[in-house]
């Protein structure tokens, strides 16, 4: 736990939708090849924190963003980086599976194919990307099945494995598992612990067990500031401020 | 007292709108009727098989014939070339203005769009006449533009409103998470565009296109100042044609009552009615399909 190569960072991270701020001065660091879970009540801004590093506000014109954030040496808003760029080593994985109408394959194919990756060795990687998600088994006998047909802790798995085809640095979960089953649910977190030695994960989650059970870091946030961040046990266990405390053994939020 | 009073006028009112809405049935089916009546009598006299593949519309001609193909073809080819025109540039124009014009720009777009719908179809046909029409003569020699082009293109400037603000509803509704999957993976935005969101809107997109396509078939008072008004069958669109609608909206003022010829003018007007229903049909059904898709 000393020591730790930073992978993914943000500093002094201020973001404005509109006039109404979000994000209020967000300095915070996720280590290489563990996973960090972000906490915090809903609507404190984790998901925008999130967001920020894959450069999804992008998108949403009234967003307004000031501050450094790093994957490794690269600062993701200067330079002739693209947002395409950046989101293709910054994947991401969203709270519901994406509905939309697509085959198992297509789905994966999807993310290879905007990426020019040639045509020929697109299978290997479908298969590669379902057997490294653990779904592998569980779809193989028929890929051109709608995904939609799948279980939900299905999709979830084949969202990761979209996400993992594409060999991304880091992946960004935004509630993976809230509207899973608990079997799925620990299935997925199993494919995540198994994920991070490829990978540097932050996972949002409103669930403290999950937290506990997957995450080597934890940030608290609390209105759009980080309360406190640390080694997962010590901020359960013995937190720094009451007020991490206090939200963690369900006093408010 | 007062509240007696009150009763009577809401009883008044409830009488009033429903015998409103009773008489909108009461009109559509006696239009209906109308239709029907006047086309059998037409069909008494000439056979329906004629009428519709006939190549010549000559009422006042001796013998005098009556075959729409010609006109049906009018219609048909000014109705396709103003789609050819409305369709790409209506999707593209609902795209940037979903996708990506900024906001100040869409709340100057989107009101001008939409009165440009409001603006009577007489107007247009002046621009057919004053601009379109000495600007094509121009362009290909010839002695006047009052042609199929020229009324296609007026047709596609009247039915953009409505196939940009219907294309654009469909893509507004598109799921944020599928345009976000996407984004995830690294497309930008025309990927995104082309790969997901125009498909996933789809069904409304088609919707908006039957829309587009019955405007443009029904239109009358644009077709008739633009497109020359020629009876003869259509060779192209750099020729003077005569649509169903034109033919109806010329011959009905100076036609005696009750003739074959008289007939004849409603047995156009059945035909046009069948087509816009089928296309209000098609297009109902996309939209009722969209919004099934929509709320699962
Ligand atoms: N596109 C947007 N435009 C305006 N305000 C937004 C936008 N997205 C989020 N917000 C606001 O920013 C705040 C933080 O939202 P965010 O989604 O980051 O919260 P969260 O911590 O992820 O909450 P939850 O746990 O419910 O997912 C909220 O008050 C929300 O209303
Ligand atoms: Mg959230």
């Amino acid at each position: 736990m000393n020591k730790e190569h930073i992978k993914l960072s943000a500093t002094a991270a201020k973001l404005w939708f509109g006039t109404k701020q979000v994000l209020k001065n967000v300095t915070v660091a996720f280590p290489e090849n563990k996973i960090t879970a972000l906490i915090g009540p809903s609507g404190c801004g984790k998901s925008t924190l999130l967001r920020c590093f894959n450069r999804m506000h992008d998108l949403s014109p009234d967003a307004r963003i000031e501050g450094k954030f790093l994957l490794e040496e690269q600062n993701l808003y200067k330079g002739n980086l693209t947002a395409t760029a950046v989101r293709r080593r910054i994947g991401m994985v969203f709270q519901q599976a994406n509905p939309f109408p697509k085959s198992i394959y297509e789905k994966i194919n999807y993310g290879l194919k905007i990426n020019d990756i040639p045509k020929h060795e697109r299978p290997a990687i479908i298969e590669n990307a379902l057997k490294e998600s653990y779904i592998w088994d569980e779809v193989k006998d028929d890929l051109q099945k709608p995904a939609t047909k799948l279980s939900g802790g299905q999709q979830q798995r084949l969202c990761i494995a979209r996400t993992v085809a594409l060999r991304p640095e880091v992946i960004l979960m935004d509630e993976p598992c809230s509207a899973l089953d608990p079997i799925s649910t620990s299935k997925v977190e199993e494919l995540i612990l198994k994920l991070k030695k490829d990978y540097t994960i932050v996972i949002v989650t409103h669930n403290m067990q999950q937290a506990q059970r997957i995450a080597d870091k934890t940030v608290f946030m609390y209105l759009g500031e980080i309360i406190e961040a640390g080694d997962t046990h010590q901020l359960f266990n013995k937190p720094q401020q009451e007020m991490t405390g206090n939200y963690v053994k369900g006093h408010f939020g | 007292m007062q509240l007696a009073t009150r009763e009577k006028i809401d009883n008044a009112a409830k009488l009033l709108f429903r015998m409103t809405g009773l008489m909108v049935i009461a009109i559509l089916a006696g239009i209906l009727l109308m239709l029907l009546w006047n086309t059998a009598a037409f069909f008494l006299k000439v056979k329906p098989f004629d009428f519709i593949t006939g190549t010549q519309w000559n009422p006042s001609g001796s013998p005098a014939i009556y075959g729409m193909l010609p006109l049906l073809v009018s219609t048909s080819l000014v109705t396709f070339g103003a789609m050819c025109i409305a369709i790409p540039l209506g999707i593209g124009t609902a795209s940037f203005l979903s996708d990506y014009a900024g906001k100040k720009l869409k709340s100057i777009l989107k009101p001008a769009i939409e009165m440009l719908a409001s603006v009577p179809s007489v107007a247009i046909g002046f621009l057919g006449i004053v601009v379109l029409g000495p600007g094509i003569a121009g362009m290909t020699g010839q002695s006047n533009g009052l042609n199929a082009l020229n009324g296609a293109i007026l047709l596609a400037i009247m039915s953009l409103p409505t196939i940009i603000t219907v294309t654009q509803d469909a893509l507004e509704g598109v799921p944020n998470a599928y345009k976000e999957a996407s984004y995830s993976v690294g497309a930008n935005r025309w990927q995104t565009l082309i790969l997901v969101t125009i498909p996933a809107a789809a069904p409304g997109i088609l919707a908006a296109i039957m829309l587009g396509v019955g405007r443009a078939i029904g239109e009358t008072m644009t077709v008739l100042m633009a497109t020359g008004n020629v009876s003869a069958f259509p060779k192209g669109f750099f020729h003077s044609v005569r649509t169903m609608t034109a033919t109806i909206a010329i011959e009905m003022g100076e036609v005696p009552y009750q003739t074959t010829h008289y007939y004849g003018l409603f047995a156009i007007a059945a035909v046009l009615f069948l087509m816009t229903l089928l296309v209000n049909v098609v297009g109902e059904y996309f939209v009722n399909k969209y919004r099934k898709y929509q709320a699962a």
